[in-house]
């Protein structure tokens, strides 16, 4: 099939972009949506014209390093798919297809498709891990964890860090993101010793790196290509409130 | 070129514990005093800067994702093994060093191995109270399962996903250090080349993949934790962004190269659908403990796999092995896989497959059992191939996959070059000419959470290390001669892409240092490989500006230095005339078409040192002595 991509080019973080058409041809439905973009860069090459650029790395939807809006969808709106493991089935012979990176003021764009999320690692840094120094761990049996809680950590866990939900929403709230881990954490036994501390450091952390509020509209969780529950945010709100009635010393 | 392994002799129960009693510290308060530069944040880099941050010391972390959390270990998707033996089925310490020396097909140093197996037990603690969710029992005990190889269930997992929970869990306690600052990250940075002054590895050259800027960076010790090298093969299960390139560098600067002939072909992936696949998916092996492996006895066979009756089924696997079945070690089922084909009895459109079959074990267990175990696979399956895995056998084919090969590293897992030090799959150390399934992930964090720590500090703690500054002319000369192949690459401006000489490489390398190698297909890859280099630096087309992001010049990079070390490869491939593991030379075999070895010729490590543009590198060679197992023919039967 052949199809029409307007695509965002922007040269750097300096500079301002646009939408460029092209037109590709030879798509076949079994290949992915990079495989399409590869495609059109191997064209783009052959004609002197510099290739789009995009980040990605294992393209089998675990790394996160790819994502941009395809026709206004995060990852393309497939339920539960990166843009990796969007497969041109999807689409049909002769569709216009709009291709822009997240629109995201704490994810500036650095070159066409790709965006700087380093705001995230910023997030984790203030909190969003157990304490748990090298050498002092006890023996990993001596402290059971119900598997429906282990299931449910391990839901949370999942999360890539792509920054599909900050794209989706109108506030670029990262409530899914930072909810994910908070409430790994708080599921955990082994989570419940920094239990309020986390969270609030997390949202603080959230807040200076300026993403938006949560309006409850649920379209992060819409588009999260693991699917993770938007629970989560309810469980980090509680969280939240939690830690500031009853501080780290549980208070009551 | 000296090759001390350092591996204490004595017994190996308590070797490493008498080694360690004996290693130099360096005091809690002068930690801090010392820079150590760790290139990659996967599994081993993220677990090592963890843990020396933690110490004191002070780390700087350069990677060319925007996040640590990118590395190629994310993806890793069966377990991690342990000799927990909380199964009570038999397991132990000197049982999973066994199996890993025969699963490497004695191949590998004995004394790390053993050192490996004896840590592991300790990683899974670990990962555990830093919380990773492995799978849990209903009384809420970590669950286990088996993988190839062994016939004990030690492999603990996260779902599908283990590579990422643990990477987020080694990731996380790096970040903790981030935040004290004694780890600083170098996000979008790739290696050029290692700063060797006095005879030591004192700094690197990185590109800031954003500016285009030549950055020098120095320090007292540089560790290499950049991962394996499968994309040689152009397509393989690693990520698209998987290189050779620093630790090529690091060879041309003095460092040993072992064994970088070992490539593990793992026996189920996807197979290849058309001329555009950038990637090949991995399905993990621990499918192997519930899909039952097979194809039509009949060649050409056209109907479809449920139209087939099962006495007009071989499950060759089962057939050939039945002591171990489907879960034999991952070269044979590769091979046995490919001799199917071979022979015409693969299945699909391109006869490039076989069957992964799930009937049986849905039947017994139950859908939602298997969809528990393995939901997370048969969706990628799903996604991928438009075919449901609970109805139709999947198809699979073997994919390049891991490289046992890597830098030399003695017991100190130190290069050649002091100072220099190689983890995690970026070095040689542990596996030999294969490895078994969950010991990859095992291994980098063995590296960087119990073994790094304590040897880097005998080599801080016991070298004399003067002061060093960027303006040193080893600094100058490193970055200049950096520049100067950038500016090289850029200046071709020939017709063809990149991609183009990565994928013909890619099929020389696959035809001829792949599955099955012989004497007359090496050295026409050696010629072939010369060929497509000249090709190369005469017609490559390099676009873009040096002072932007630019993934066609990182790329380009990453694929000269592929042009270079693929050569050395087919070379080491050519040279060792035996069949050992992953390495199955066709003039070397039994009459059952199982791998010969030859113990009296290549009981060794090889070792190739650089001698210069265009010069045939030197083989030297590490003798490996077995004390603990007895060299036997592999058998799986």
């Amino acid at each position: 099939m052949r199809l029409h991509l307007k695509i965002w080019r922007q040269k750097n973080s300096q500079t301002s972009g646009k939408f460029v058409d092209y037109d590709v041809d030879g798509v076949v439905s079994d290949m992915s949506f990079l495989e399409m973009l590869d495609i059109l860069n191997d064209s783009l090459s052959k004609k002197n014209e510099e290739p789009v650029t995009f980040d990605h790395d294992c393209r089998e939807g675990i790394c996160g390093s790819c994502g941009f809006m395809v026709n206004g969808l995060a990852h393309g709106g497939v339920p539960k798919t990166t843009v990796c493991q969007l497969y041109m089935r999807n689409f049909k012979d002769g569709d216009t297809v709009t291709v822009e990176p997240w629109r995201a003021q704490s994810f500036p764009v650095i070159k066409d498709l790709a965006v700087n999320r380093t705001a995230f690692d910023r997030i984790i840094a203030s909190g969003g891990y157990i304490s748990s120094t090298v050498g002092s761990a006890t023996d990993g049996n001596t402290l059971p964890i119900p598997r429906p809680i282990a299931e449910s950590a391990f839901d949370a866990a999942a999360c890539i860090g792509c920054g599909a939900c900050v794209a989706a929403c109108k506030n670029a709230s990262a409530m899914l993101f930072v909810s994910a881990k908070v409430t790994q954490m708080a599921l955990l036994p082994q989570g419940q010793v920094e239990r309020a501390e986390r969270v609030e450091a997390m949202v603080a952390a959230m807040d200076e790196e300026k993403f938006g509020s949560c309006t409850n509209e649920a379209e992060c969780s819409a588009v999260c290509p693991k699917g993770i529950s938007f629970k989560t945010i309810t469980r980090m709100n509680s969280e939240f409130i939690r830690a500031n009635i009853f501080g780290s010393g549980n208070g009551e | 070129m000296k090759l001390d392994s350092k591996a204490p002799s004595g017994p190996i129960e308590t070797a490493w514990s008498h080694y360690k009693d004996h290693l130099k510290l360096v005091n809690p308060a002068n930690r801090r005093k010392h820079t150590i530069l760790m290139v990659g944040t996967g599994l081993g880099g993220a677990s090592a800067a963890a843990s020396l941050g933690e110490l004191g010391y002070h780390v700087k972390t350069f990677f060319y994702h925007e996040s640590p959390r990118r590395a190629h270990s994310i993806a890793a998707q069966g377990g991690i093994n342990a000799a927990k033996n909380y199964q009570n089925d038999g397991d132990s310490i000197y049982r999973l060093f066994y199996d890993t020396i025969k699963g490497g097909d004695y191949r590998a140093r004995e004394a790390n191995v053993y050192r490996l197996a004896e840590v592991s037990v300790n990683i899974i603690d670990q990962c555990v109270s830093q919380g990773v969710p492995f799978a849990r029992e209903y009384g809420g005990q970590l669950s286990n399962r088996s993988f190839g190889g062994t016939q004990v269930s030690r492999t603990f997992y996260a779902r599908g996903q283990t590579g990422q929970q643990l990477l987020l869990g080694a990731y996380g306690s790096m970040m903790r250090q981030v935040k004290t600052k004694n780890v600083e990250l170098y996000e979008r940075r790739e290696m050029h080349d290692v700063v060797i002054i006095d005879g030591k590895a004192r700094g690197i050259i990185v590109r800031n993949l954003i500016t285009g800027e030549l950055e020098s960076h120095f320090g007292d010790a540089v560790v290499l934790a950049t991962g394996g090298y499968s994309n040689v093969y152009d397509l393989s299960t690693s990520a698209r962004q998987s290189n050779v390139t620093a630790i090529w560098r690091a060879y041309k600067k003095g460092a040993g190269l072992a064994n970088p002939n070992f490539a593990q072909i793992h026996p189920t992936c996807i197979p290849v659908s058309g001329d555009y696949q950038s990637k090949l998916t991995l399905m993990s092996e621990s499918l192997r403990n519930d899909g039952r492996v097979w194809v039509p006895k009949k060649q050409k066979d056209p109907r479809a796999p449920k139209d087939i009756p099962e006495g007009e089924r071989d499950y060759f696997l089962e057939r050939r092995y039945p002591a171990f079945g489907n879960l034999v070690p991952r070269d044979v089922a590769s091979r046995a896989a490919k001799v199917a084909c071979d022979e015409g009895f693969g299945v699909g459109a391109t006869g490039q497959s076989v069957y992964l079959d799930f009937a049986d074990a849905i039947k017994r267990l139950g859908h939602a059992s298997i969809e528990s175990k393995y939901g997370n696979l048969f969706e990628i399956y799903q996604q991928i191939t438009n075919e449901n895995p609970y109805e139709v056998p999947m198809r699979i084919y073997p994919a390049p996959h891991y490289t046992m090969g890597g830098l030399w590293v003695d017991y100190n897992l130190m290069t050649t070059v002091p100072g220099l030090f190689a983890i995690g799959e970026a070095n040689f150390s542990d596996h030999g000419a294969n490895r078994l399934g969950a010991s990859a992930l095992m291994q980098g964090l063995a590296d960087g959470y119990f073994i790094l720590p304590y040897t880097i500090a005998d080599y801080i703690g016991g070298t004399p290390l003067q002061k060093v500054s960027k303006d040193d002319p080893a600094f100058k000369e490193a970055a200049k001669n950096v520049q100067n192949k950038i500016d090289k690459l850029f200046a071709v401006k020939g017709g063809k892409t990149i991609a183009d000489f990565h994928r013909r490489l890619g099929r020389t390398m696959w035809d001829n240092v792949g599955m099955a190698r012989n004497k007359t297909g090496l050295e026409k890859a050696i010629a072939e490989i010369k060929n497509l280099r000249n090709e190369f630096w005469q017609n490559v087309n390099v676009l873009g500006d040096k002072n932007n992001l630019n993934p066609e010049l990182e790329n380009a990079g990453r694929v000269a230095d592929f042009l270079e070390f693929g050569e050395v490869m087919a070379l080491d491939a050519l040279k060792r005339e035996e069949s050992c593991g992953c390495h199955f030379r066709e003039e070397f075999q039994t009459p059952e078409n199982e791998p010969m070895r030859n113990d009296e010729k290549f009981a060794h490590v090889a070792v190739w040192e650089y001698q210069g543009e265009n010069q045939q590198p030197a083989r030297h060679t590490e003798p490996l002595s077995f004390e603990n197992v007895k060299l036997t023919q592999r058998n799986y039967k």
